[in-house]
């Protein structure tokens, strides 16, 4: 952890001193033909949650956890002066660390260990064309001690002549691979030397080499795959109002149940426990709106709805609205609040209310049902001469946002962006 | 079910009205749109919570952000 905040601290003395350094950027039109710095942003946040139905133990243990993240965003540019096309280039890393009570108790002593980092690179590469058309693409990966997934995307997208209407097309493709960390009483027994197929109840099959134990680099993985397509039109309305609609299909197949999520059934024997077990494909539907409205010079709306519907029987709504107020021009105060709610997935049921003839069970209550309230402020502040006089360091944000569930579940979030441009 | 079908054609006409009253805007005005608080996407200070959001609630996606990829195992 000393070692992360360490880092962040590093880079962003080296940021100071890179964008300190008097050269021409590439902000205002200039057409130049080489790649330049045109932006750079540090994202940064650190949250924290408290509940009692952990789904590692069931759906009643703790849900205490801490999770700081760190992100740096760099974006490149480079203008073609014979063919006027617009080149961006970005590059992504991020480092995620958590600790997790429950993880703990993946092993029935709580002998587990209890965090654990993610580390996510990215890069993308974007053209915009002087017709308006944009054409884009990217690659991904994330990596955790349990979690690996390689991501691609393709972007195509065209704007109307006057700039006022949009359109744009992203297919996203993400390739998981799930370790198959499980409870420790539920770990399939085996014979040294010998290989052993453990088959769940949708029928998917998992096998295990053995050497006598089950060493780390004997755990298997068992693969998840995602697709998406998310069409967005954004359109202007007039020179105060804004809109844009977005709707996204995502399909996916594969283990979508963990390996160290509990269920205990309604049966009084012996060995009342199983890994929860879902369907092995889902399709999920979100359809939303945005409505920005600038009212008068000081006041905008910025309002957000999505519907949400999945074959799995999860239906929501979501709903947020932020104020932003501009005190001066340089800085905005905005509060916001976001109401969600959602009926629970046809799979889910609490503590020892699954009957053992079940063919899908979960009790993880991210998939009840409950509604959640999220509220907070919102502080951005984009100096003329930069930040405490920092030239290029353009901008800093800050955000709170306190959020709580009718499950209990209550958490805090604090974000950061610092923005070098 | 029904209610909900009223709801999408009642939003679905109100955005067709919408997108007919639209006006021809030039670049010149658009300074209030080109506003930094009036972009039609989430803040980048917004990422840590779209993330919990995404793995602590059912439904997630049409926000911009990600629809697959990392564990939200705790």
């Amino acid at each position: 952890m000393k070692k992360i905040c360490l880092t962040v601290v590093g880079i962003f003395i080296l940021f100071s001193a890179v964008f300190s350094q008097r050269y021409d950027l590439d902000t205002t039109g200039y057409k130049s033909e080489t790649l330049k710095l045109e932006e750079a942003n540090l994202i940064s946040g650190y949250y924290n949650q408290d509940g009692n139905h952990s789904a590692v133990t069931g759906g009643i243990g703790t849900q205490k956890l801490n999770d700081i993240s760190n992100v740096i965003e760099l974006k490149f540019v480079k203008w073609d002066n014979f063919t006027n096309n617009k080149y961006s280039f970005g590059l992504e890393l991020g480092v995620d660390h958590h600790t997790a009570a429950s993880q703990a108790y993946i092993s029935q002593t709580g002998a587990s260990k209890p965090y654990g980092t993610r580390v996510y690179p990215s890069m993308n590469w974007k053209v915009e064309k002087p017709n308006h058309a944009t054409i884009g693409f990217g690659l991904a990966y994330s990596g955790e001690y349990n979690y690996h997934s390689y991501s691609a995307n393709f972007l195509l997208g065209k704007a109307s002549k006057n700039n006022n209407r949009e359109v744009s097309f992203k297919a996203q493709a993400f390739f998981d691979n799930v370790t198959m960390l499980e409870p420790s009483e539920l770990i399939p027994k085996s014979t040294a030397g010998t290989i052993s197929t453990y088959t769940s109840a949708s029928g998917r099959s998992t096998s295990y080499s053995s050497g006598g134990g089950r060493g780390e680099k004997l755990i298997p993985t068992s693969p998840r795959k995602t697709f998406s397509g998310s069409l967005t039109l954004s359109q202007i309305v007039n020179k105060n109002f804004q809109l844009a609609l977005i709707t996204d299909v995502v399909a996916q197949n594969g283990l979508l149940s963990l390996p160290f999520h509990r269920v205990y059934f309604n049966y009084s024997g012996k060995d009342t426990d199983k890994i929860e077990n879902l369907p092995d494909t889902r399709l999920k539907i979100p359809l939303a709106l945005r409505l920005n409205y600038f009212l008068g010079d000081k006041v905008i709306f910025r309002s957000y709805y999505r519907y949400y519907t999945d074959n799995w029987g999860v239906q929501a709504h979501t709903a947020s609205l932020e104020i932003p107020y501009k005190v001066s021009p340089f800085v905005s105060v905005t509060p916001f609040y976001r109401y969600y709610i959602q009926t629970a997935a046809k799979y889910f049921a609490p503590y020892k209310v699954h009957e053992m003839n079940d063919q899908y069970y979960t009790s993880n209550y991210d998939l009840s049902a409950f509604t959640s309230q999220f509220v907070g402020v919102n502080v951005r502040i984009t100096p003329e001469k930069g930040v405490f006089h920092v030239p290029y360091f353009s901008m800093v944000e800050f955000r709170y946002g306190h959020y709580f569930q009718t499950t209990g579940l209550v958490a805090n979030n604090f974000g950061i962006n610092l923005r070098f441009k | 079910m029904k209610k909900n079908s009223y709801c999408f054609l009642l939003a679905g006409i109100s955005l067709v009205g919408l997108f007919t009253s639209c006006a021809s805007v030039k670049e010149y005005q658009k300074n209030k749109l080109n506003d930094g608080e009036m972009e039609l996407s989430s803040r980048k200070a917004e990422r840590p919570e779209s993330n919990f959001q995404s793995y602590r609630e059912g439904a997630s996606g049409a926000n911009g952000g990600k629809v697959g990829g990392g564990c939200g195992c705790n």
